[in-house]
């Protein structure tokens, strides 16, 4: 156990590593120049040439990159360009609000998903199995802004039960968590009912049944616990997606969290942030499937074994 | 033939065939069918008072802020769309078969590497590395299309090596070696045709990934740019004043709705028809 951890976790760091040069790489491949951002339109050649010996964009890209990662391992992410602060520190200060975010939106999706996947395992074939799959399907296909924007102008604009935009509040929570949660519930539903089918056509469930157990507490005690582990690993995935997935979602609410700053930092061409952004999504991918696959044999005895 | 007749007996794919259909013929014919030209800011496509035209009357489904009429506007997106949408998901699939099948048929630390390096994109926040690409460089429909194909092609690779995997397992790969069928004939005779459905599949569900980040991007500003015109970038043009004019995010947002989905019902039915073991499956 403890040696697959330790594998486990040499790989992940590899991954980090691996994110970090391709990102690394990639921002300074791209045209766009720190440098001339910063001075602002009407600098002269000499001003921007300074700028850019100031911030060490001058020097080899390795020399650049051994200095980011020399950095890195010591949890230094470097310092924003435009905002001349830590980004590690601008990250802290802004993760609070994308985790709170990210909660309240994956509750959401479990709350929804697993009730809908239930109903339409348990109704398979009927017209409410179809009428649920179809919902799931308009779900994840529909996309992330326009029914950020619908949920605003029904919910915000002309009902008026929530704030158009803004942190702070349980009400400020609602909108942006409902428009993850929405969407993402429509891939719960689908994973959720083929995992109950699944377990539906087990012996259990049918010495349950023939047991004369009500279906109530066939489906709480038998169905939903063997169904879980393929839940867990959905949300050790979302766990990552939502944080790379949220810039969207915070641009239009205005939320102070973690895509706000990236979106930012990407008008501004900031790359420090950018970078620090991406390895922190990228570590949280990381750590959701590692989370996800540790918990499996703790939740499932069955696994344990192997 | 018989993947049509399929297609046929299933209502909510025979509606995501319908929906593809049209979507295509109105983006192939959008010149023909558009009312109005689509750039043009027209003198009576305002209000009195500077507002856009509500739907109803000479604009079907009103004008834009600048004046400009909505459903023309909205058809040669669709062009926009679509093109993205194929060029796009066509060098993604291109890409995932290409480093999919070579990993799974060379294997060795070659085919290692080639596998690890999809684990690490796999790694890779999609969206925000889309973001990213598309915001640095400099936006227009074909980095639009690269950005994402670039994004895209890690799911097929996967998939595509563990059936290439399991493939040159089988006997009569075995069989065509003993023979003394080279490496070209053995891939290009016998894997890649094996391969075929799994392309049909992922090539059509990734459709309605890519019209959905497209739209986003779009959205964001960092997509198509205006004057041309795309499902997104049109949201992105009135979304400041969609609560005056709520009908210039609705008509553009159900379209790419409609378009997502029905592109995933067809992928859904498809991976079906075509492959029986995941029938019933989620």
């Amino acid at each position: 156990m403890l040696s697959v951890l330790a594998k486990r976790l040499v790989q992940s760091a590899l991954i980090l590593f691996g994110v970090a040069a391709i990102t690394f790489v990639l921002l300074y491949a791209l045209p766009a120049d720190p440098a001339r951002m910063l001075a602002g339109r009407s600098a002269t050649a000499q001003t921007v040439a300074n700028i850019r010996h100031e911030l060490g964009l001058d020097q080899p890209l390795l020399v650049q990159f051994m200095h980011y990662i020399g950095g890195l391992v010591q949890g230094d992410l470097g310092r924003s360009y435009a905002q001349k602060t830590e980004v590690i520190a601008l990250i802290f200060a802004r993760l609070p609000a994308t985790l709170t975010l990210m909660a309240a939106g994956i509750l959401i999706e479990v709350i929804i998903g697993v009730t809908l996947g239930t109903l339409a395992a348990l109704n398979r074939g009927r017209f409410i199995d179809r009428a649920v799959m179809t919902t799931a399907f308009v779900g994840v296909s529909a996309p992330q802004f326009v029914v950020a924007l619908l949920l605003l102008y029904v919910f915000a604009a002309t009902l008026g039960w929530f704030p158009m935009s803004g942190y702070g509040t349980l009400a400020h929570v609602v909108l942006p968590a409902a428009t993850l949660g929405i969407l993402g519930a429509g891939w719960y539903a689908r994973m959720v009912r083929s995992a109950v089918v699944d377990v539906l056509n087990q012996d259990y469930v049918r010495t349950a049944r023939a047991k004369g157990l009500s279906q109530r507490r066939i489906i709480l005690r038998h169905v939903l616990p063997n169904a879980v582990l393929p839940i867990i690993a959905m949300i050790g995935i979302d766990i990552g997606q939502f944080m790379g997935g949220v810039v969207v979602v915070e641009a239009v609410y205005g939320w102070p969290g973690i895509g706000q700053l990236a979106w930012q930092a990407i008008q501004q061409v900031d790359i420090p942030i950018i970078m620090g952004v991406t390895l922190t999504s990228a570590l949280a991918i990381i750590i959701g499937n590692l989370v996800a696959d540790f918990l499996a044999p703790v939740i499932d005895p069955r696994i344990r074994s192997n | 033939m018989r993947v049509l007749n399929e297609i046929c007996r299933q209502p909510t794919a025979l509606f995501g065939l319908a929906v593809v259909v049209t979507v295509i013929v109105m983006a192939i014919a959008a010149p023909l069918i558009a009312p109005f030209n689509p750039d043009e800011q027209m003198f009576d496509g305002l209000t009195l008072e500077g507002a856009p035209m509500p739907p109803g009357g000479p604009f079907l489904l009103g004008t834009d802020t600048l004046g400009r009429d909505l459903f023309s506007r909205m058809l040669f997106g669709a062009r926009t769309s679509l093109i993205i949408g194929l060029v796009a998901n066509g060098i993604a699939v291109a890409i995932g078969l290409f480093v999919g099948i070579t990993a799974g048929y060379i294997r060795g630390w070659a085919g290692n590497l080639l596998m690890r390096f999809t684990d690490l994109m796999m790694a890779f926040p999609a969206l925000l590395l889309a973001i990213v690409l598309a915001a640095l460089l400099k936006p227009s429909l074909w980095i639009v299309a690269m950005v994402i194909a670039l994004v895209n092609w890690v799911q097929v690779a996967r998939i595509v090596y563990t059936e290439t995997r399991g493939l040159v397992e089988r006997d009569f790969i075995l069989a065509e070696r003993s023979l003394g069928a080279g490496h070209g004939r053995i891939l290009f005779l016998h894997i890649l045709p094996h391969l075929i459905p799994t392309a049909i599949v992922w090539g059509t569900l990734g459709i309605a990934t890519t019209v959905l980040l497209e739209a986003t991007l779009s959205f964001l500003g960092i997509g198509v740019q205006p004057p041309d015109p795309s499902w997104g970038n049109i949201i992105f043009e009135s979304q400041s004043y969609f609560q005056a004019a709520p009908w210039l995010v609705f008509f553009p947002g159900a379209v790419i709705l409609l378009t997502a989905l029905a592109f995933n019902l067809v992928g859904d039915a498809l991976r079906d028809i075509l492959d029986p073991t995941q029938r019933g499956r989620g």
